[in-house]
């Protein structure tokens, strides 16, 4: 399945891109990530502490264990500073 | 008027509060934050950016009032959140809430504030003459959470 994932500021930095439509059989967004870090080292490292990091999926913030069944979009980013 | 923006245009604290107050009906408090983007130490900050996420952030903002609206007994409740580039000093996000009495009222406003803080998707960064750094999140502000 196809899946728009979005990465919100510093790891929008640091993977050099904000959007990105990718092709992936994970069932979960912790699949997703496995599947992302392996790509390269620049996901590795960007990927390395998801303890840093948050998800969303079709724009709702999940746990990393949420299923991907059907979901057009996931989103990762650091923990939010609104306010 | 909409309960809940997200805009990158500047705003009048004064004038929005006035605004909101014209159009809650049967209220007897009204309280009001605005947030305001703080300097560094000796004027060092050049600007703040604020990143956010089209369309979770304003999901995200409908859902935290709605579920203010829920848990007090309030008449009204507005949440308004910039985005892009902002100096020292100018307003960055405001919220406002009216009840019948002031404890709903208070309370609300606190609640919007605390799950504003970590839940809507927003980024900061500052930009100083020696470079950017992205605002790192506060545990009391995850912490603040609990208490609702």
């Amino acid at each position: 399945m196809k899946i728009d994932v979005h990465y919100f500021a510093w790891l929008r930095e640091r993977l050099g891109t904000g959007r990105e439509t990718v092709e992936t059989e994970a069932g979960t967004v912790d699949e997703l990530i496995d599947e992302l870090r392996a790509r390269d080292e620049g996901y590795a490292h960007a990927f390395s502490d998801t303890g840093a990091l948050r998800a969303a999926v079709d724009q709702d913030l999940v746990e990393f264990d949420a299923r991907l069944d059907g979901a057009r979009e996931v989103a990762f980013f650091p923990p939010m500073t609104g306010g | 008027m909409e309960p809940v923006r997200v805009q990158e245009a500047a705003f009048d604290p004064g004038q929005e509060l006035n605004a909101f107050t014209a159009t809650v009906s049967g209220a007897g408090a009204v309280v009001s934050f605005s947030g305001v983007t703080r300097d560094l130490a000796e004027g060092a900050l050049d600007v703040m950016e604020i990143e956010h996420y089209p369309g979770m952030t304003e999901k995200a903002l409908l859902s935290i009032r709605d579920e203010a609206m829920t848990r007090f007994s309030l008449t009204g409740a507005m949440i308004l959140h910039r985005y892009g580039r902002l100096a020292a000093g100018d307003p960055i996000m405001m919220v406002a809430t009216a009840a019948r009495h002031r404890a709903d009222a208070f309370s609300a406003a606190e609640f919007l504030m605390d799950y504003l803080k970590s839940r809507a998707p927003f980024w900061k960064k500052e930009v100083t003459p020696e470079g950017a750094r992205w605002v790192a999140a506060r545990t009391e502000d995850e912490k603040a959470l609990s208490r609702w």
